[in-house]
């Protein structure tokens, strides 16, 4: 298994000192290579949910395996370590660093996990379309190139696990399905298991498996 | 990536800010690396151990109008001293050498100081262990001739002298009656450089000097001289000199009638004892042969007596450079420095204020960015290093700049401050001290960074991915 949710408990402190339960999933678990989408209503834990499976938020309690190690139980250092090398993430708002290039940002994808390979996010660069764009600033950059930047920069570090936070959100309506194509093709190249998450019926329309959060994840519900 | 280059770029986002706070520190390095060669330059000038000699006998006055003027040729003359007076410290057992001193006029070209003096001079040690390298034969072959000349390093290399190259003199400086006299002096020497005063002195022979016009003065200031140095009457005086005042009479009555009928009158009267007048005489003591260990502090205290036996005197003082320099480093020029010091320090510190200020500020905007670098797996320490390592660029980087500005307006104001002061600094002046410059910019940088680093530390990655 390529994720796997056991017992995942999540609260935050409200500012009067009551806790708010978030995430509360018994299981949930994502096979090798396999492709989900995840759709609920806003401020129902979904970006929550991705940011506990990524190591960004630590849990109260529960198991999350993600490529056989138990994320929840590493501390912060080994998380982020374990993030840099297995994990990708493309963020709604694209998420690239301004003062960088395409090349650069790809390679600051790199950077952490401490396998910088210049010649790899050049061809990464290549495969998205924007070989000609290497030395670009992202402001230089339309919306469309930028987010595909973005999906080159998670690629990066060979991730298990690609994590998408409504990427095709604030993408042009011509670019939303390149963006989608090109996201779910990479990491059908590359077998890395992608969990989606949009609000888009026509994104969550064309993959297999499309799960909503509130049918594993009962927050208000208490064992 | 390395997290330097990451610290450039966000440092080259924000470039103008970050060349402004970069340039402030540079600035300010740039004031401290001046202070610091100036502070250098004298120190070294006013040392202990820059003069060889010790004790400067001259007329009484500003003591350190007698130092500055026959060590570092800064400042005019006092009233002259009679060439006898010299011959009777000359026999003075307590004194190992006696060097008469003239120091007046200056070169027709380039105006560098003239001193004229004795071949003697180029063999005593002109400061702590260092001499001119002139062989002591017992009677130095250098300077022999009348008319001959030795330059220093810097009026060699203005002027464009060498050995065989002729000049003049120009006599009373830039004053009303001021004039080149007719003698051409001839160079037969160039001085290695020494650092001090003599690179950009034109040495000649003081009895060249003696026979320019002029520079016998007339019978009744000569003997009025002599009365206030000897103490003696205007009769004994005149008595003395029976044979030569009637002569210099008649020349100077020459010289009146050739002037009232507006002709050029140039004497040439021979020189004669009551006509030779010195500035100062330089002194080396005698010390104890006996015990060579002791012998600087011996000669410091044989000086140190008759310093204190002169000033009993009417008209001599004799002055041990050493004190005089000690006093000037201390009371002027080491106050001086200290505030410049301190001014510098406290820019410096300002500026390292800056760059906390433009980094913290900052911080606020580049929440999402750590964030961002968070998120693809940098730790803690990494986002806290980026932060640091901007302090150190800026810290560092300004320090760089600063000791290049610094450097070169040395090199730029060095021959500035020699044509208007006198004082020699070398274009290429490197202090000590400096070398301590960035390793404290670095701390600097390290406390300065330390709180803007540990906000990006503490940053809460989903929260501010959210915003």
């Amino acid at each position: 298994m390529s994720l796997l949710l056991e017992n995942v408990r999540k609260s935050y402190r409200e500012p009067g000192g009551r806790q708010l339960p978030v995430l509360n999933i018994d299981r949930f678990s994502i096979e090798p290579a396999e492709q989900v989408v995840l759709i609920g209503q806003s401020g129902g834990g979904k970006t929550t949910l991705l940011n506990v499976i990524a190591g960004i938020t630590s849990v109260d309690a529960g198991r999350i395996l993600v490529d056989g190690v138990d994320v929840a139980r590493l501390n912060e250092v080994r998380r982020d370590r374990f993030r840099a090398e297995r994990i990708g993430i493309v963020f709604q708002t694209f998420n690239l660093l301004p003062a960088f290039t395409a090349l650069e940002n790809v390679l600051l994808g790199m950077t952490f996990s401490g396998r910088v390979d210049r010649g790899y996010a050049r061809e990464l660069l290549d495969r998205v379309g924007l070989s000609h764009r290497l030395n670009h600033r992202p402001p230089q950059m339309s919306v469309g190139e930028q987010q595909r930047v973005a999906v080159a920069r998670a690629l990066a570090n060979r991730p298990r696990l690609m994590l998408a936070d409504e990427p095709t959100a604030n993408v042009d309506t011509g670019n939303q399905q390149m963006i989608l194509d090109l996201l779910r093709q990479a990491c059908r190249e590359h077998e890395v298991s992608l969990l989606l998450v949009t609000h888009s019926t026509e994104v969550s329309g064309q993959f297999d498996r499309v799960e909503t959060l509130s049918r594993f994840n009962k927050p208000g519900v208490t064992e | 990536m390395s997290l330097w280059s990451i610290a450039w770029k966000s440092l080259k986002q924000r470039w103008l800010a970050s060349s402004l706070t970069g340039f402030s520190v540079a600035l300010g390095i740039a004031l401290m690396v001046l202070v610091l060669i100036i502070n250098g330059v004298f120190t070294r000038m006013f040392s202990q151990n820059s003069v060889g000699y010790d004790l400067v006998i001259g007329p009484k006055g500003s003591e350190w109008q007698l130092v500055l003027n026959t060590i570092f040729r800064v400042d005019r003359a006092l009233n002259d001293m009679p060439w006898r007076y010299y011959e009777q410290l000359k026999e003075d057992p307590d004194f190992r050498e006696v060097i008469p001193f003239a120091v007046a006029d200056v070169t027709s070209e380039g105006q560098f100081p003239i001193v004229a003096t004795i071949p003697r001079f180029f063999s005593v040690p002109y400061a702590y262990n260092r001499s001119f390298g002139i062989p002591d034969d017992g009677e130095s072959t250098f300077l022999r001739g009348t008319w001959d000349a030795v330059v220093g390093s810097e009026v060699a290399r203005k002027n464009g002298w060498k050995v065989g190259s002729t000049f003049q003199l120009l006599h009373s400086g830039t004053g009303e009656d001021a004039h080149i006299h007719d003698e051409k002096f001839t160079v037969v020497g160039v001085l290695a450089p020494t650092g001090t005063a003599n690179d950009r002195t034109a040495f000649i022979h003081i009895d060249g000097f003696f026979l320019l016009d002029e520079h016998g003065g007339t019978v009744d200031s000569n003997v009025e001289r002599e009365m206030l140095w000897f103490q003696e009457s205007k009769e004994q005086i005149e008595q003395r000199y029976s044979e030569v005042i009637p002569k210099m009479r008649a020349e100077e009555e020459r010289k009146a009638r050739a002037e009232a009928e507006g002709r050029h009158y140039h004497s040439h009267l021979a020189p004669s004892v009551l006509t030779k007048r010195i500035s100062a005489a330089l002194v080396v003591m005698r010390g104890s042969p006996d015990r060579p260990n002791m012998d600087e502090i011996n000669r410091s205290t044989q000086a140190a007596a008759k310093a204190a036996e002169l000033r009993e005197t009417f008209a001599a003082q004799g002055v041990q450079p050493f004190g005089v320099m000690y006093e000037i480093q201390d009371k002027l020029i080491g106050n001086v420095n200290l505030a410049l010091l301190v001014l510098t320090v406290v820019i410096v510190i300002v500026s390292g204020i800056g760059i906390f200020v433009s980094i913290y500020n900052s911080m606020s905007d580049r929440r999402r960015q750590i964030a961002i670098l968070r998120a693809l797996g940098a730790p803690r320490s990494s986002v806290f290093l980026v932060i640091l390592f901007e302090s150190l660029i800026l810290c560092v980087g300004g320090c760089l700049v600063g000791l290049l500005i610094g450097h070169g307006l040395v090199f730029i104001a060095s021959p500035i401050l020699e044509a208007r002061s006198g004082f020699l600094v070398d274009p290429f002046s490197f202090e000590r001290a400096e070398l301590y410059l960035i390793p404290a910019l670095a701390v600097m940088a390290t406390l300065v960074g330390f709180l803007p680093g540990m906000t990006a530390y503490r940053t809460d990655v989903a929260q501010s991915l959210s915003e």
